[in-house]
């Protein structure tokens, strides 16, 4: 059984919370207690019907103000897949925690409200999620039992959908029309909908290949820990200790060490069970080595034909994080790529982005929730590869060296070698 | 180098990210800890920790907060992994605590030491100077944690502040903080109940008696079904009885009731995992039912 990581994302009130309550309930996820607990509460607020958003606002803050504030996880399994869930916050000033939620999900699922149509929290979600390298959209066309399940109307949201999304870059979409209160075409396809010819939301799911999340051909080993058993046992053992970021490695096989750029062969890759022939992403291994190279953590074990840059000076789309303070040229903090930590100080910022057109329009700096181009100088160089390419070589976080606090989070678009 | 973009199954996919995460803090943080009460959840996660690092040892002690209400086949399980792995043991004992005068018990039928397990926890990573602990918290248990990040930032109180979480993109986790803060590291987050009880099928893990069925002298209250115990005081009307149990959740036996169940192997626990109706909390364990925010509410006093 596969394991398939979604994000719910989209604007408040298009019903993101009462889906994943109706999914869960729909293949048996809810538990009676679970499930007498929001009956209570939502009769105690005197609401007509049993409230599913209760089931994953679970905060206090949440139930009080009755919105979502943070990324909240759910689990459910089907005898085809196990899913994780991250329901994201609609509202704007938890955009952050929305990147959160998304960062590591296959594929999102956009919720439209058909009487709404597409409005600006739609666009902006399924933009982040797009650059976010998330090449799997499902736009789930909600409530359609309030317009009598009116094919015209469905197709509308569908024709402006299409429309905004020829600029999505390469994202693979689904249309289903929905209503996650009712159920239809939730689990089941819905005798409402005899016009609409697909699957309904979790048949998709479940038969989704989303195997072009990871990069099986460039292969990528970022050395996280340093395994040296000092027993007399093991007394010569020295692994490197680390999950593969890309690409496929064995026994055998001519690797190149950054930043050294030595070469050598991969002696073995170990596991607890034993040695194995083969790892791919997201494998969690142990690689020792045929010559005895000084590697350590923060280093790169990569392919020799296609190795990833080393660069000084990277160019990234930049997600701000901080309500304490923007992002401006000159600004230093602390980065972290894959396991190697660094400090960065920014150089320019290259455009803005407005996220109603998604086009780019000048800028200087980088406010709460905004999205720019910008270069930056490492203090070391990073071993990178573009993030449409490789989510793990192509990211980084940016950290607020006073508060410790994560205030970036950057994908990669550009490098070179050299400072310029 | 080129492969057949093979898809781990779930349980490989959820055991290397677990074993990333575990590694990740041993590197980054100067003195980690493990917290190992012979519960289902903290046996996979030290199981995880042995796998991360063979053929070496474990790099750091495992932390267990001993409310002194423990049941006996836990502790003998505890003592036994633990010399089986050659790691250190560190006991944060709330007993010795209650001796000092530092804290009281709760008194009446219905006294537990729950509460008092945060100012141990608290008071044992200071003394020992932990920067990160991992704990063994699962997000489906309940709807706080489901909240809650993989690196769990703490204040200097140990404190749990939901509405101010720091984002936690990719893999790449922020372990940074200031001397006295601390960090919680949950490495089992997107493990659910399902996934644990199969990753021990399927690893063979051995885990205490008491997940499996037997008879116990029971009584019921609440709905649930508690052991009888001298540290347990019965109220009016409570009758002691004979059942066949097993126990979902492991922890101080004041506060965690039993289930009724014929499942004797790891095979029938499984299936009737897959057929039962109630969470493991809301079926056993009494610290939840106080109200709808309880767990929200101990986090936020520095409960893990």
């Amino acid at each position: 059984m596969e394991l398939l990581r979604f994000a719910t994302i989209g604007s408040v009130d298009d019903g993101k919370s009462t889906l994943i309550g109706r999914l869960l309930y729909d293949a048996k996820s809810i538990f009676e207690d679970q499930w007498d607990a929001i009956e209570r509460t939502s009769q105690n607020r005197g609401e007509e019907y049993v409230n599913l958003a209760l089931l994953t606002d679970g905060l206090r803050a949440e139930r009080e103000q009755g919105i979502t504030i943070d990324v909240a996880y759910r689990y459910f399994a089907t005898p085809k897949r196990k899913f994780i869930i991250a329901d994201t916050p609609g509202h704007v000033q938890y955009t952050r925690n929305m990147v959160t939620g998304a960062s590591t999900a296959d594929v999102a699922l956009i919720l439209i409200d058909v009487r709404q149509g597409v409005v600006e929290q739609s666009r902006r979600h399924a933009f982040i999620s797009s650059l976010l390298g998330i090449r799997h959209l499902v736009v789930c066309v909600n409530k359609m039992d309030l317009i009598g399940f009116d094919r015209s109307c469905f197709d509308a949201v569908r024709a402006d959908f299409e429309q905004f999304a020829k600029r999505l870059g390469e994202v693979e979409i689904t249309y289903i029309p929905i209503s996650a209160l009712n159920g239809d075409n939730v689990v089941e396809r819905s005798t409402s909908t005899p016009w609409y010819e697909g699957p309904a939301l979790l048949e998709h799911l479940e038969r989704l290949d989303v195997t072009d999340s990871e990069d099986f051909d460039h292969a990528r080993f970022p050395v996280q820990y340093v395994i040296r058993p000092m027993s007399a046992e093991h007394h010569d053992y020295r692994g490197y200790a680390g999950s593969v970021a890309g690409g496929a490695f064995h026994p055998g096989d001519e690797v190149m060490v950054l930043p050294s750029g030595r070469r050598t062969r991969i002696e073995a890759i170990d596991t607890f069970e034993g040695s194995i022939p083969e790892a791919v992403p997201p494998m969690s291994v142990t690689i020792r080595l045929a010559d005895d190279v000084d590697v350590s953590r923060g280093n790169m074990i990569t392919s020799v034909h296609h190795a990833p840059k080393a660069a000084r000076a990277v160019e990234a789309w930049v997600c701000w994080m901080s309500e304490r303070g923007r992002l401006t040229p000159g600004a230093r903090y602390a980065i972290k790529h894959t396991t190697h930590a660094a400090r960065t100080v920014v150089q320019s910022v290259e455009g803005l982005l407005d996220i109603n057109t998604l086009k780019e329009g000048p800028g200087d700096g980088l406010s709460l929730n905004e999205i720019g181009r910008v270069r930056l100088k490492t203090t070391e160089p990073l071993f990178v590869d573009w993030y449409a390419q490789n989510r793990r070589t192509g990211s980084f976080i940016l950290i607020d060296e006073v508060t410790n606090n994560t205030v970036g989070a950057g994908m990669i678009v550009g490098a070179t070698e050299e400072d310029d | 180098m080129s492969s057949t973009a093979t898809r781990l199954t779930h349980l490989q996919a959820l055991e290397a990210e677990s074993i990333f995460i575990i590694r990740e803090v041993a590197a980054e943080f100067e003195r980690p800890g493990m917290l190992f009460s012979g519960g289902k959840d903290s046996i996979v996660m030290l199981r995880l920790a042995e796998k991360a690092f063979a053929p070496a040892r474990i790099p750091f002690p495992v932390v267990h907060i001993d409310t002194g209400h423990n049941f006996d086949e836990v502790m003998e399980y505890r003592d036994r992994r633990v010399a089986e792995l050659g790691v250190r043991l560190i006991v944060g004992s709330v007993q010795e605590k209650i001796d000092r005068g530092e804290l009281v018990d709760e008194t009446g039928p219905r006294a537990s030491r729950n509460r008092l397990q945060t100012p141990v926890l608290l008071e044992t990573l200071a003394k020992h100077e932990f920067d990160a602990v991992f704990g063994g918290g699962r997000r489906d248990e309940e709807k706080a944690r489901a909240k809650e990040r993989v690196y769990s930032f703490r204040d200097d109180f140990g404190q749990w502040d939901p509405k101010n979480q720091r984002p936690e993109l990719w893999n790449l986790y922020n372990g940074r903080h200031r001397k006295g803060e601390h960090i919680r590291i949950f490495p089992l987050s997107n493990w659910t109940e399902m996934d644990i009880w199969q990753y021990i099928a399927e690893d063979d893990i051995e885990v205490p008696s008491i997940y499996y069925a037997h008879q116990r002298e029971v009584f019921a209250r609440d709905g649930m079904l508690m052991a009888t115990s001298p540290l347990i005081q019965m109220l009016p009307g409570e009758q002691p009885f004979i059942e066949t149990v097993r126990y979902r959740t492991v922890g101080d036996l004041t506060c965690t009731a039993a289930v009724k169940s014929s499942a004797a192997t790891v095979d029938e626990v499984i299936a009737e995992t897959a057929a039962t109706r109630i969470t493991e909390r809301g079926a056993t364990r009494a610290d939840d039912r106080f109200s709808e925010a309880a767990m929200e509410d101990r986090k936020r006093e520095g409960y893990f």
